[in-house]
């Protein structure tokens, strides 16, 4: 009896599949990989993809049981199967869970869940609402069945790629024809310094299209408020720009438009004093020639320029004097603080007011004036040390001429030299 | 007044024995008297070397910390530092080059000839240490290129057969390049190194005073006209010595030594990183040399290829005189010649590659 | 040398007196000029500089008295800028003020107690490390010593 007991419980806990559990079936993929074409085709891309590293699988989007292997029983409606959702189905699919903190919650509690939320009020979400079903919605973004996750570096949203994920549609004029919305965006934005900072410089930081437009309740940013999103990162710019005069001018004249009125939205490029003055200013698009605003903006052009050129000169100096093997590395550090007080002379400038810019420029000048001297003494020092070498090597040459004369001299009857026949000292 | 210290020094310490000496040396004078000059340049160098080096030692630090800055310091902020730090270093190269010009000129001259045979050796040994004075003093300034070049030759160092790896970690004082490495430099270069230099440099002086100046082998020793050494041969040694001194500060003022970024063990090697232009020959041929030949690593016959001929060279005075004592004329010069083109294309090559 | 020869006693004696003092001063003198602009700069080379300190492994943050609690200052350390900040009366702390983003100046701002960079919105916190905004690692810490009311600075070992 008591052996009987001893072989059963083994037997009974083995059947136990929560105990025991084999690897879990998923009958959905090993079906679909022997098959061809598009019906194989998202069971081979599953495998990389984020949801199924957590356990989840097809039929936890797709409805049906994984377990079945008969598949009229595993894809029929009783088990809740639904195919392939219709693509104004989509988002509510992909909310039934992400919209769910409890259900996050077991899997990443940090997650948001508020994004079925904002897509609702975004472009978008609101045509695709009204039947429009060309508009993007989760998986155009995120891709389907290969989900990856967005610090994924393969994701279509990873930072680096998804300007041209979004520039799929946003970029194709025969998309974006009906909607009557440009379709240059991208391609400017590819000749700005923040694609620059992204792309070669790897900065993550640098903004992309969601970082301004928002994700999933991406709606162009309401043109007041422009300088707000641009002054999340460059924060003292915006601020001086909303104490500024062109603040309440610009907000009253196109309904705000802040920086971008000078700085462009997608193509901005590392302005210059050329915005300033000069036949490509961006002043006199306002400012005639000869109004006090076209001389305030050539006054601070000349304040920057005059900055600029003394530190640039410095700088050739301090090059000059280092090519000469001159020790100038302490005055080529110190530039470095002339040339804050150009970018600090730059952000003044934004508050549009000449005297602001005054301290930094002076502190800059300072530093400029200070390292070109440093420059010139070096090379002045070059000059004294060729100038003692030619002292040393005059001294040196007489002597040595001196001693050739002598030498002449001395041997002119012979003497020193001891002739062959006579010599006693030498050996083989 | 001189006479008269002179005499009193001489009832002291016997002077009169150097006098006699120093008033019977002479020098042959034929076509390759020129090249009788070449020792004594490489001796002043040294000379130079050592008080510049002894100067140098009043600022230097010998800490990973503080070693670049403090050579910036000296080049910088120490009267005429830059021009003591420019003359060692622009004088080291220089001696090392007529070491190499000496020692051609003893091979194509034939002086390695019986009863030179030790002062042939010690030379060669001495040319090792001088290497070795080169090798140990680039490292001293800790800045990339030294740092760097330091690791690729312990690297090469340690690819030698079986006691490779234990020289290199002799080396390094560790299995990197690191602080360890730059204190035993510092030791190798400021004091062993130097008093074994100078040991071996008064034998080989010695040994030269004690043999007289060789007579290359195609002429005969009596029938050639002799200069005597004091005055004559030793004015114009002195003009030699003079011009040198004029040419190094010369090189110090015009194109003084570069101080480079001080080392960072964490970035990658500087591109296109070698060793210092002595080394470069070898170092080329290595890189040449492919990854596998028969059944040895490319490096490991490259090595053993370089030891063997040091070996040979050092054992030139028996093979390159015949059963009679004579020298081989046709095949030591012929060696020398190959020797030369080597070492001259292999340099340039691996300056431009 | 030749003076020995002769001491004016010997016949057939051809040489000159004076060319051959003439030319026996140039090369003395010579050789003395030369010799003296060879020793000249080795003796100037031996007198210490006035500042001896070779590399800057410490520095002085000045007085106690010069920094009130919850402020900070920008001091020079070597070649780079620091900041020195006093947390309260007893704590204080020292970073690298060189933003780890695009190397801006930090600064410190005391209404967030926090330390800040003007140029993109980059944020850290009293540790030196990343709060907000772009930076991509925190600020290299330095220690601080109060020594009587003297502030240093120094490299952590």
């Amino acid at each position: 009896m008591r052996a009987l007991v001893v072989f059963l419980v083994p037997v009974w806990l083995l059947a136990q599949p929560a105990l025991f559990a084999q690897p879990a079936k998923d009958t959905c993929v090993e079906c679909h990989t022997a098959m061809d074409g598009d019906l194989q085709k998202p069971a081979l891309l599953i495998k990389g993809d984020v949801h199924t590293a957590s356990g989840l699988s097809c039929a936890d989007c797709h409805g049906g049981d994984r377990l079945i292997d008969d598949p009229s029983v595993a894809m029929s409606k009783a088990k809740g199967f639904i195919g392939k959702p219709a693509r104004t189905a989509i988002p509510q699919l992909c909310a039934k869970c992400h919209s769910s903190p409890d259900y996050m919650r077991r899997y990443k509690p940090q997650q948001r869940v508020d994004q079925f939320e904002l897509y609702k009020t975004s472009i978008h979400g609101k045509r695709l609402a009204a039947g429009d079903e060309t508009v993007a919605t989760c998986i155009d973004c995120h891709s389907v069945h290969d989900i990856r996750a967005v610090k994924d570096n393969q994701s279509p949203v990873y930072p680096l790629r998804l300007p041209d994920t979004c520039g799929r549609c946003h970029a194709d004029a025969a998309k974006m024809a009906k909607y009557k919305i440009p379709t240059n965006q991208l391609a400017e934005y590819k000749t700005s310094v923040h694609w620059a900072a992204l792309s070669k410089r790897s900065d993550l930081s640098a903004p992309n299209c969601a970082s301004c437009h928002g994700n999933h309740g991406a709606k162009p940013p309401e043109v007041e408020s422009v300088s707000a999103v641009c002054g999340n990162c460059h924060v003292l710019f915006a601020q001086m720009y909303e104490k500024s005069v062109h603040q309440p001018i610009f907000s009253a004249a196109s309904g705000g438009g802040g920086c971008i009125v000078c700085h462009s939205n997608h193509g901005i490029h590392q302005p210059s004093v050329a915005m300033l003055a000069g036949d490509k200013a961006v002043c006199s698009g306002c400012h005639e020639v000869g109004s006090a605003g076209a001389k305030a903006a050539g006054d601070m052009a000349g304040l920057l320029n005059g900055l600029d050129t003394a530190l640039t000169r410095s700088e050739s100096t301090l090059t000059q004097a280092d090519k000469y093997g001159m020790e100038v590395s302490e005055a080529q550090v110190k530039l470095l603080d002339g040339k804050e007080d150009l970018v600090k002379a730059r952000l003044m400038m934004h508050s549009f007011r000449i005297e602001d810019m005054r301290k930094p420029i002076d502190a800059g000048m300072g530093v400029a004036a200070e390292t070109l001297r440093a420059g010139q003494a070096a090379l002045h020092d070059k000059d004294v040390r060729r100038i003692g070498l030619a002292v040393s090597v005059f001294f040196i040459s007489i002597t040595v001429v001196a001693i050739w004369l002598l030498l002449r001299r001395q041997e002119s009857d012979g003497s020193g030299y001891i002739e062959a026949q006579a010599s006693q000292m030498t050996k083989e | 007044m001189l006479t008269t210290t002179l005499a009193w020094l001489n009832d002291r310490l016997g002077l009169e024995g150097i006098r006699e000496v120093a008033a019977h040396k002479t020098v042959p004078v034929h076509s390759a008297t020129r090249w009788y000059y070449f020792g004594g340049i490489t001796l002043f160098l040294f000379g130079i070397q050592v008080v510049t080096g002894l100067l140098l030692m009043f600022y230097y630090r010998p800490t990973v910390a503080e070693a670049f800055d403090s050579v910036r310091f000296i080049m910088t902020r120490v009267e005429f530092g830059w021009l003591i730090r420019s003359i060692h270093s622009w004088s080291a190269n220089l001696m090392i080059f007529m070491a190499f010009v000496h020692m051609f000129s003893v091979v194509f001259t034939h002086a390695y000839r019986s009863p030179r045979e030790l002062t042939w050796g010690s030379g060669i040994a001495l040319l090792g240490l001088l290497l070795g004075f080169g090798f140990s003093g680039y490292l001293l300034p800790w800045n990339q290129i030294s740092y760097f070049a330091t690791k690729v030759g312990a690297d090469v160092a340690g690819s030698a057969p079986i006691v490779g790896p234990a020289i290199a970690r002799v080396l390094r004082g560790g299995e990197d390049v690191g602080a360890a490495t730059l204190t035993r430099f510092f030791a190798l270069h400021v004091m062993f190194l130097p008093m074994l230099t100078v040991a071996l440099i008064a034998f080989h002086v010695i040994l030269v005073q004690k043999n007289g100046m060789s007579t290359p082998p195609w002429l005969s020793a009596a029938n050639v006209r002799q200069m005597k050494f004091f005055p004559n041969f030793f004015l114009r040694e002195a003009m030699v010595w003079y011009i040198a001194l004029a040419v190094l500060g010369a090189l110090a003022a015009i194109f003084p030594w570069e101080l480079g970024e001080k080392a960072d063990p964490f970035a990658s090697a500087p591109k296109g990183i070698r060793p210092e232009w002595y080394f470069l020959a070898q170092f080329y041929t290595l890189k040449l040399l492919p990854s596998h030949v028969w059944f040895m690593e490319g490096e490991l016959l490259g090595i053993l290829g370089f030891g063997l001929v040091a070996a040979a060279w050092a054992l030139l005075p028996v093979w390159g005189v015949n059963k009679a004592g004579e020298a081989r004329i046709r095949l030591v010069s012929g060696a020398g010649i190959f020797l030369v083109a080597y070492l001259a294309v292999f340099t340039y090559l691996g300056y431009v590659k | 040398m030749a003076t020995k020869d002769c001491d004016g006693q010997c016949e057939g004696c051809q040489h000159t007196e004076d060319r051959r003092t003439v030319l026996s001063w140039i090369i003395g003198g010579g050789i003395f000029a030369s010799m003296a602009s060879f020793l000249y700069p080795v003796v100037r080379f031996l007198n210490p500089p006035q500042i001896t300190e070779v590399a800057v492994n410490e520095v002085s943050g000045g007085k106690t008295q010069d920094l009130k609690p919850n402020t900070g200052k920008i001091i020079k350390f070597g070649n780079k800028p620091a900041l020195l900040v006093r947390v309260s009366d007893t704590e204080w702390k020292a970073f690298s003020a060189v933003c780890t983003h695009l190397n801006c100046t930090v600064q410190y701002r005391d209404s967030t107690s926090q330390i800040w960079c003007a140029c993109h919105n980059g944020t850290y916190d009293l540790n030196g490390r990343v709060v907000s905004g772009p930076p991509p690692n925190p600020l290299e810490e330095y220690a601080v010593n109060v020594r009587g009311d003297d502030v240093v600075i120094s490299r952590k070992a």
